[in-house]
């Protein structure tokens, strides 16, 4: 018994572990989704995140100052990808597309002086006594930095969404920037910081891979997490502790194929594989049943470019 | 009008480009012109880089005999086509295609272009033009079984495997055989991750194993996730392709290194003598190169983080295979449903191996697919 629950425990770690990029990446582009811009570069924030991280670590020796290099670089390719949809009002799936292809290229060329280097991870913090409790204690109050940050950035933009005056405000630039603009509201530059704030979140989440899972640098080392992370927002209806659930049942599935082939299930392991995925687009398809029924939720202006002189 | 223009732009197109084509012929000398295409970037501190060494053997042995052309990053499938028939066509007379995936599109443009040589490494399939060249990596591997038997606590090791294909379940086998040689109660269990390189699922698969109680890990995917993790965690693992003991100085007990510069230094000087063959033959299963440690295609890191007497043992075995004094795939081998694959006294040929699709002794759970 103390021995089984010794593995879940290891086990829980790994789950939680792999899912935070995720849960930070969704997390910022339903900020970007709920201001009516689909952001499809959040692989390639990711990645941007991934590299500038890394590269801060190593020339800088804090761990720390990783996670505002990857925050920066995340931001900084969010504020490209502004530029030209909100000023030049491009198409916004094709530009996300692009964004992220010329991420992948660039890092692939940013990081080419990094490979074969390694960084200092972050350190886990205990919170004082708590960290102490059986079993439960290591996996809710030994965690690092960025683990911590994430929850505290869903439980802040819970309350910013539902109660705060700004938060309302980016919700009805969302749902129909024409109104919002005749009552007076800059859309474009509400617009331009949801983005950037979505370009943030997916640095730090992208950040987290070579601070806290492989402290190394790997071209296209984010392996296809954005896509995930923009599943995860419709997954959780923009609502963001949803997020939360939904980034635990990919990382559980994930984790849980895993175990599955140490143990021997006899279950084929390209079946396994698939499951994390396959899961995905089950989920997927229920909720969108459901969303086109309660079309609500879904912000209207969502992938429509703003003009203002209309 | 357009039609006019058109006809005239595409007609100085071609002209200009025969005229290219004419001058850099006649005044290039003569080296022999190489190509290669690569599977990631030659920094991806694995399988490519192992490559990249090579090719930079062939220009520091040639110098200026050759002209090397290499395209990195081609993704396996129809673009790989694109690039090869682009390569064949400027006229490189050799051209090494680096992954197993570019079997077909190698063969595809092979057939357009007779008198252009091709060696497709880790293939199977062979053609007039066409010759494959690979490396035993299961030599490494069955020294990886012996020291890991013989360092093992928990009796568990965990293997991190990419794609059934009979080119790592070989290398599953031959690490258990090490592995039984030295410790009969150890065995293997193995995650198959279905991925060359992605390092937060290797590490994944690594924290699976370890939490499942092994203590000792191997991969067949080509980043350091593992060995990050197993350092992290205080459990033991090999590197794979080039030495990655920087990534974990206190885990790695040895990597196997892909040494691919003599092999194309062979290939391009049988071509420029006008020897160059695709080596078959009868039971030459794997064309005319598969090479080892004998040959130096295979090489292994410093033995560390184990005991002097390990270290020892594991030197013996790595000097008896050199020497071709001791055959890894020799009977009585047993797969691990108990059924006989070989008696005594035989051994599996090389085309056997390329045929494994089972288990034996001391692995658990099936081949999948």
């Amino acid at each position: 018994m103390g021995w089984g629950l010794i593995v879940m425990e290891a086990l829980i770690l790994t789950i939680i572990a792999t899912s935070i990029p995720l849960l930070l990446a969704a997390t910022g582009e339903l900020i970007t989704e709920k201001s009516g811009v689909l952001n499809l570069g959040v692989e390639g924030m990711m990645l941007s995140g991934a590299v500038g991280a890394f590269a801060a670590v190593l020339w800088l020796g804090n761990p720390y100052y990783g996670i505002i290099a990857g925050a920066f670089c995340g931001a900084l390719m969010a504020s490209i990808f502004s530029i030209f949809i909100i000023n030049f009002m491009t198409n916004q799936v094709a530009t996300g597309l692009g964004l992220t292809i010329f991420a992948t290229g660039l890092t692939g060329l940013a990081g080419a002086p990094l490979i074969g280097k390694t960084i200092p991870s972050l350190p886990k913090i205990e919170i004082f006594l708590l960290s102490d409790i059986p079993y439960i204690g290591e996996i809710l109050f030994k965690q690092d930095f960025i683990a911590y940050l994430s929850i505290a950035i869903i439980i802040f933009i819970t309350y910013f969404l539902k109660y705060s005056k700004p938060g309302i405000v980016l919700r009805a630039v969302g749902d129909n920037h024409q109104s919002a603009h005749s009552v007076g509201y800059p859309v474009k530059k509400i617009r331009w910081y949801a983005t950037c704030f979505g370009g943030l979140c997916a640095g730090v989440g992208g950040a987290y891979i070579p601070l806290a899972l492989t402290p190394h640098w790997a071209e296209e080392m984010t392996g296809g997490r954005g896509w995930i992370a923009l599943a995860l927002v419709v997954f959780a209806s923009w609502i963001p502790w949803r997020i939360i659930i939904g980034a635990l049942i990919f990382g559980g599935i994930t984790i849980a194929q895993l175990v599955g082939q140490s143990r021997g299930w006899p279950i084929p392991s390209q079946l396994l594989s698939m499951m994390p995925y396959l899961a995905t687009i089950f989920a997927l398809t229920i909720i969108s049943g459901r969303l086109s029924k309660n079309n609500s939720v879904v912000p209207s202006s969502l992938g429509k470019p703003f003009f203002d002189n209309q | 009008m357009i039609k006019f223009c058109m006809r005239f732009f595409s007609l100085m197109a071609l002209s200009s480009s025969v005229l290219f084509f004419l001058i850099t012929n006649t005044f290039a000398g003569n080296p022999t012109k190489v190509g290669f295409v690569y599977l990631h970037t030659k920094e991806d501190f694995g399988w490519t880089m192992a490559h990249e060494m090579g090719r930079q053997m062939v220009e520091k042995h040639f110098g200026k005999d050759v002209k090397v052309t290499e395209v990195n990053n081609v993704p396996e499938g129809p673009d790989s086509t694109r690039v090869i028939r682009e390569l064949a066509k400027q006229g490189n007379e050799i051209i090494f295609t680096t992954s197993f995936g570019y079997m077909e599109p190698t063969h595809k443009v092979a057939k357009e272009f007779p008198n252009v040589k091709f060696e497709h490494i880790t293939g199977y399939k062979r053609s007039k033009n066409v010759a494959t060249g690979n490396i035993r990596f299961y030599e490494g591997r069955y020294i990886q079984g012996v020291v890991a038997g013989l360092m093992t606590k928990t009796n568990k090791i965990g293997y991190i495997a990419s794609f059934p294909i009979s080119e790592v379940v070989m290398g599953i086998n031959a690490f258990a055989l090490g592995l039984r040689s030295v410790n009969k109660d150890a065995s293997i269990s193995v995650i198959w991750v279905n991925t060359w390189k992605d390092s937060v699922k290797e590490a994944d698969a690594a924290k699976v194993h370890i939490a499942e109680g092994s203590d000792v890990l191997t991969q067949h995917t080509d980043t350091p996730a593992m060995l990050q993790i197993a350092e992290k965690s205080g459990v033991l693992g090999f590197g794979q392709a080039t030495d990655m003991v920087a990534f974990a100085p206190n885990a790695q007990l040895f990597s196997s290194i892909n040494n691919w510069g003599p092999y194309y230094i062979k290939k391009i000087e049988q071509l420029r003598s006008g020897k160059w063959n695709t080596g078959d033959g009868p039971k030459h299963w794997a064309g005319n190169e598969w090479g080892g440690l004998k040959s130096g295609m295979l090489t292994i890191s410093k033995f560390q983080n184990m005991p002097n007497d390990v270290a020892q043992k594991a030197q013996k075995v790595h000097d008896e295979i050199k020497s071709g004094k001791f055959k890894i795939f020799a009977g009585p081998l047993i797969d691990n449903k108990g059924k006989e694959i070989i008696p005594a006294g035989k051994s599996l040929d090389d085309g056997a191996l390329w045929g494994m699709n089972y288990y034996l002794m001391g692995v658990n759970g099936n081949v999948p697919g």
